[in-house]
């Protein structure tokens, strides 16, 4: 007999019966106190200037309005920046570097009062020319808003020049809006002396509080704040929600009644970071076999007018700039640079794909170049034995990659069907179809080493149940589950008995942001370590009544026993209680092993690496551009997964959602350089009829975790967003059939209809191919 | 004449009526601020992410209806005389999860849980009318709802496995209760008020006539799946606003002199059989204007009405030669319903005057048609570029053509110069291509975050070869 809701195990989500029964309380739907407020924000209409003159008799003016907040009224600094910079405004004061940038709060009886005073602002401005994009800042010289990244391994111009072949390129990859379901709101509650009670949709609690205690001025310990669950985060919650959790707590401190600001999605998408777009200059050697030799790379970002997390996310970029490859002499450079758009900030792969994306668009060219199966170049180029320094020196030593691809080869029957689209492409017609296999190979941690640390606090209550808390946030990624799992089969109770509550900062303090994939190996480990403190206890107490040694003590599905006496958990519980056992515990946990030295470059920044590869297949319409991703096979590597349901829905998910950024989801700035695709109307994130036609996803049954991770399992909430990857390739190959795959048509992304049409006509108007290779022969 | 200033409808279990109500109040904050119906969520406020889905029950010409509709965007004085069902209202036959929930939960169909209620109330809808839905009708029910976790496929999952019991569903067993509640509330005039913004609901088409002469300045609000954005994004006044979606003198469908009449008030969903069986050639096309939800609510009369240049139905019906149908008092007048969009926001509609109906004629002989929607999306998008095409051929050579661009123009426009060129041209890829190769005297589209000019000319062009590929049988089929 097993109990119910163990480890390794296929549980529902803790939260399910409630989601579908609209029962999950989100920060929106808490009851509101009596007196509550509603903040809402005014905004800049401008993508850079100053501001000349500022009227906000209107605004105060308009009914309901209560008060009126600017620069000038905040308590602490203006300032919400979260890495110390002090580069981040609440409030534009002169200068206003993005339109969308916050001028303003109101505060009013109704949100839709504060909602109509903010539009009655006065605001004029001298216009100063911006740069929205990548070439614009390049072009006008802009500043770096972090300093820059260099990996170097080896000497890569020599190697270059002594290379047989060469290909110089670039590729131009888009952003992403997170669309979070839910949008972007706080709700504060002003307490006695300096307190402030802060309900917010966060991944980063922790954060918020300190940037609030900050901007009131106050110490840390007067600021509480908690969430229960969020509607979605993917990293657009890990930096972006402090600004509103600021208005809030000065409002509510200010007036002495709770305010709430939630804002309307279009204003969310114009004034909250995205993605980082990137433009990547690449040059490449490799040998006859397709074998790299040496890469060169720049890699250029667009950060916003902040800095924000833009040094990390373009840091993980050229970590992840070499994908699954050995590139033996190799130098890849960042530049993060100024634009006058949102600060850029976290998104699910937090950099990694922008960088994977480009090792994969490399092996595509030599594949072109060589007239090859791209599949074949992947495979030569893998990291392997005596092969497997990657650019920041770490060794790889998990490699599982060469497995993943040959058992997805196989179950994906991929060498037949790409016979067929050769087959089907060669009758010439208007349909045309591409197919691409491609790998994920993703570091695990944060490379800010302090940030892989975790606490948990458990409670076990008299009666037998139990409260878990912990520094994680819920955001559907099911973490919740996974630690109660854990815990669960810590005590060998069913999981019914456990209880996970809601992340706040007076439980488990200083804890690190739900990020980096990290929240079930961190936070998992802590719930552990003090569930361990908690039955050392029990045991030591229990073998000292019995007589016997502690090991005589075993936690079992039938209840504890103590040498052959097995009793109840709920009775043995209320026992130790009586007897003055102490049934709570905090836990606490540190990734080991881990160090990362940026300014030379090395170290092991990644604990482990996760392993994932996916197989697609597309048909294109080459008079419109429109296409279908016909078929994906996906094998992915979570370790011994904790609950291979969930984990197998995050790999799902997390496909289309990398889809979504290759393919429709497109930012588009105006001349006046405003966001124009800012809502879902313009803003085109998957529906249901896109994901492809037959998709096929597994985990990879048979991999363990090397490292002593929790129960051997992986991080799996951010590498399988890159496995759509191959949806890309596959549109790019469909195109290249037009003229014979004689050159790459290298497709920027998103990969729109109007991308791949455009990418059509040039290969259409192109001169006839000097030579027509046959490609997988 | 004799009238009600109450709002009555009824919601989940409860009777409610309600004697102030605003022209701008929108069902979702009546829900979720004023009743605490938290479990319907606000995702985008336009109509666009489907979290606020909800079913709306109506006493239509089919008798009690319910649909999936957007919350957000649905004014709240338009539900008077409805039966408005939220997730909360949701249970199966023994009061525990309805079956549709319990295949969501087993099918791990919910990961954040937020777009979850409004896509447990789509599939609800869809679970109604069809018990064992193919993932076609799956997709279809969830074009208007978004959810940025899953990757949709648990959910398709759960809605192929969902257990059945529709007769003892819940809302089965009350709708004779239902139905007797809302015909006693009576179809009078409705006349609500509060704040100074004022709500008219005539009590037929004749009485929307009155209403518009004493009332030229009104706003009509059919399906206000244009008219909830100018209030949820452009806080725009639309006092006093005259609502017409209940009006079910203005729901016809019938045939009458050659042509087929659409009233102002019949919906995408309640137009699609009509039109369907008569242009199969639409099928594809109708099912990829917005999603279900919007379908449910807009009207081919508000499209028309709302002329807007990236509407979908005018560049077909022009093509199929419609004409519009305008009431003003007792007048009518009806014009071809090209001539009916002057320029850019310019439509040849007066004051007091509303649109009645639209007339199609009916299919004849010789005719070949088409229409397209290029979008960024397949679903729920709206169009970069729309086309409707019918050709007239005697004797194998083109003898009247129409064809009909939107997203191209200020105004659904007519591609005069490449009709001109097909007359007496057989219908072959080398006539088409030729002709489309003049488009440019006829349009020169714009660019925009849908699509830059040069993209929207080359693929209207290749559209027409596309036609000519279709017609000839040389267009290759792919996919599922
Ligand atoms: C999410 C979403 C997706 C959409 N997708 C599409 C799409 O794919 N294609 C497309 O074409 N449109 C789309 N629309 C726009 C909209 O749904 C259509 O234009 C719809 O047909 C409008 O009908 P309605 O009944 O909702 O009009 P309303 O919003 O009620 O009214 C629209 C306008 O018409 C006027 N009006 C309405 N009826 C009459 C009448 N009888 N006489 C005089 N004036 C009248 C109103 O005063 C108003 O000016 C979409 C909208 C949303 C919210
Ligand atoms: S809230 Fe998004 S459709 Fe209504
Ligand atoms: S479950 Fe999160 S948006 Fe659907």
């Amino acid at each position: 007999m097993s109990i119910k809701g163990g480890v390794h195990q296929d549980l529902i989500h803790d939260s399910a019966a409630k989601h579908v029964s609209g029962r999950a309380e989100y920060t929106d739907d808490i009851l509101e106190p009596v007196g509550t407020l509603h903040a809402y924000l005014g905004f800049s209409t401008v993508a850079h200037g100053r501001i000349t003159s500022i009227d906000l008799s209107a605004v105060r003016a308009a009914p309901g309005v209560v008060e009126v907040i600017t620069a000038d009224d905040l308590p602490g600094e203006n300032d919400v920046s979260a890495n110390g910079m002090h580069d981040e405004p609440l409030f534009a004061t002169d200068e206003v570097l993005f339109w969308g940038q916050p001028l303003f709060a109101v505060v009013a009886e109704t949100r839709d009062a504060a909602r109509r005073a903010a539009a009655l602002a006065e605001v004029s401005y001298d216009t100063l020319p911006h740069a929205t994009d990548i070439a614009a800042s390049r072009a006008a010289g802009a500043p770096l808003v972090t300093p820059p990244l260099t990996l170097k391994r080896g000497a890569v111009k020599p190697a270059m020049a002594a290379a047989p072949h060469r290909i110089k390129g670039q590729m131009e990859i888009g952003g992403q809006d997170h669309f979070y379901l839910e949008g972007q709101l706080s709700l504060a509650i002003p307490g006695e002396d300096e307190d402030v009670r802060i309900f917010c949709s966060t991944q980063h609690p922790t954060e918020v509080q300190h940037v609030v205690a900050h901007a009131l001025g106050v110490p840390a310990h007067s600021v509480t704040v908690t969430v229960r669950r969020m509607g979605g985060g993917f990293g657009g919650k890990e930096t972006q929600m402090n600004a509103f959790a600021v208005i809030a707590a000065v409002a509510a401190k200010r007036l002495n009644r709770p305010v709430k600001l939630r804002l309307d999605r279009d204003d969310d998408m114009s004034s909250t970071g995205k993605r980082h777009d990137f433009l990547a200059e690449y040059e490449v050697g490799f040998d006859d076999e397709g074998r790299i030799l040496a890469v060169d790379g720049d890699f250029f970002a667009r950060c916003g007018f902040c800095s924000d997390l833009s040094g990390p996310v373009t840091d993980r970029a050229l970590f992840h700039a070499d994908n699954a490859y050995f590139y033996p002499d190799v130098e890849l450079r960042s530049h993060p640079l100024m634009t006058h758009t949102v600060s850029n900030t976290a998104f699910r792969g937090f950099g990694g794909p922008q960088g994977l994306i480009v090792a994969e668009r490399i092996v595509e060219e030599i594949a072109y170049h060589l007239g090859r199966d791209a599949l074949e170049v992947r495979r030569a180029n893998f990291y392997g034995p005596g092969r497997d320094l990657t650019p920041y020196h770490q060794q790889v030593t998990d490699n599982i990659m060469a497995e993943v691809v040959d058992e997805l080869v196989a179950t994906s029957n991929y060498a037949a069907r790409r016979q067929a689209v050769l087959d089907w492409n060669a009758k010439g017609g208007i349909i045309r179809k591409g197919i691409a296999l491609t790998p994920v190979k993703f570091g695990i941690s944060f490379t800010a080493t302090w940030f892989n640390q975790a606490g948990a606090l458990v409670h076990v209550y008299s009666d037998g149940s139990i409260q878990v808390n912990h520094g994680g946030t819920e955001m559907g990624q099911g973490l919740h589950t996974k630690v109660a799992q854990v815990v669960a089969e810590a005590f060998q109770v069913d999981i019914d008995r456990v209880k996970i509550t809601a992340t706040t900062t007076d439980k488990v303090p200083n804890t690190s942001a739900t990020a980096a994939s990290s929240g079930t190996d961190l936070n998992g480990m802590a719930a552990l370590n003090a569930c361990e403190a908690i039955k050392a206890r029990l045991a030591a107490w229990a073998a000292d009544k019995a007589g016997l040694p502690a090991e005589a003590v075993v936690f079992g599905t039938e209840g504890v026993s103590v040498g052959d006496k097995v009793t109840d958990w709920a009775k043995f519980i209320g026992a130790a209680y009586m007897d003055r056992v102490q049934l709570s515990a905090t836990g606490f946990y540190k990734t080991p092993e881990i160090h990362w030295n940026r300014d030379t470059g090395q170290g092991r920044p990644f604990y482990y690496f996760a392993y994932g590869a996916s197989v697609s297949e597309v048909s294109v319409d080459t008079l419109t551009g429109e296409y279908r991703v016909e078929r994906t096979d996906i094998l992915h590597d979570v370790g011994k997964s904790l609950n291979p349901a969930i984990d197998l829905g995050q790999v799902e998910g997390a496909f289309v959602q990398g889809m979504g950024w290759l393919t429709t989801e497109e930012l588009w700035w105006d001349d006046k350089g405003r966001l124009r695709t800012h809502a879902p109307s313009t803003y085109k994130i998957p529906v249901a009829s896109d994901i492809p036609r037959e998709f096929n996803v597994k985990l990879a049954s048979w991999s363990e975790n090397r490292e002593p991770t929790i129960k051997r399992s992986k991080a799996v909430g951010e590498p399988p967003f890159m496995l759509a990857v191959s949806v890309l390739e596959a549109l790019n190959m469909a195109v290249a059939s037009l003229d014979g795959y004689a050159n790459c048509p290298k497709l920027d992304t998103p990969a729109t209809p109007e991308r791949v049409l455009m990418a059509c006509e040039a290969l259409r108007s192109a001169p006839a191919p000097a030579k027509v290779l046959e490609i997988g022969e | 004449m004799a009238h009600r200033t109450r709002l009555t409808f009824l919601l989940n279990d409860r009777e409610i009526a309600l004697d102030a109500v605003g022209a701008s109040d929108t069902l979702l904050d009546f829900l979720r601020l004023d009743r605490r119906l938290t479990g319907t969520k606000e995702g985008c406020a336009e109509g666009d992410c489907g979290a606020c889905t909800v079913l709306v029950g109506r006493l239509g010409p089919q008798g009690l209806v319910y649909e999936s509709v957007n919350a957000c965007i649905r004014f709240l004085a338009s539900v008077d005389r409805c039966h408005v069902v939220t997730i909360e209202h949701l249970r199966g036959a023994d009061g525990g999860l309805h079956p549709v929930q319990q295949a969501m939960v087993d099918f791990h169909g919910a990961q954040c849980g937020f777009c979850t209620p409004g896509i447990v109330m789509s599939l609800y809808a869809l679970w109604m009318a069809t018990p064992k839905p193919s993932t076609a009708d799956v997709e279809t029910a969830l074009q208007g709802n978004l959810c940025r976790c899953t990757g949709y496929a648990p959910i398709i999952r759960a809605a192929q496995n969902w257990g059945g019991g529709q007769s003892a569903d819940p809302l089965a067993a009350e709708r004779d209760s239902v139905i007797a509640s809302l015909t006693a509330m009576g179809s009078d005039r409705v006349e609500l008020a509060k704040n100074g913004e004022r709500v008219i609901l005539p009590a037929s088409a004749d009485d929307l006539a009155e209403v518009l002469v004493a009332e030229p300045k009104a706003t009509v609000i059919a399906g206000a799946t244009d008219v909830g954005l100018w209030v949820t994004k452009h806080l725009r006044p639309i006092s006093p606003a005259v609502f017409i979606g209940h009006l079910n003198d203005l729901k016809g469908i019938e045939e009458v002199d050659g042509a087929l009449r659409i009233g102002a008030g019949v919906t995408y969903t309640e137009a699609e059989g009509a039109i369907l069986v008569r242009w199969p050639h639409l099928a594809a096309y109708w099912n990829r204007i917005g999603g279900w939800q919007v379908r449910n609510a807009g009207t081919i009369g508000g499209n028309v009405a709302n002329g807007s240049p990236i509407g979908d139905t005018p560049p077909v019906l022009i093509a199929l030669d419609a004409r519009v149908v305008l009431r003003k008092g007792t007048t009518r007048r009806s014009l071809p319903l090209q001539e009916y969009f002057i320029a850019y926001g310019k439509q040849d509609r007066a004051p007091g005057e509303f649109v009645e109906r639209i007339d199609i004629p009916l299919p004849a002989a010789g005719q070949v048609h088409a229409a397209y929607k290029i979008s960024k999306r397949r679903d729920e998008d709206i169009s970069t570029v729309a086309m409707g095409i019918r050709l007239t051929l005697d004797d194998g050579k083109i003898t009247k053509a129409r064809i009909v661009l939107g997203g191209m123009a200020g105004v659904p426009k007519r591609a005069s110069t490449v009709e001109a060129a097909l007359i007496g041209q057989p219908l072959t890829e080398d006539a088409l291509v030729a002709a489309a190769a003049r488009l440019g005297e006829d349009v020169q589209p714009l660019s925009d975050w849908r699509g830059s000019a040069e993209y929207r000319m080359i693929v209207a062009r290749n559209l027409l070869r596309r036609f000519a590929l279709e017609q000839t049988g040389t267009l290759e089929e792919v996919g599922a």
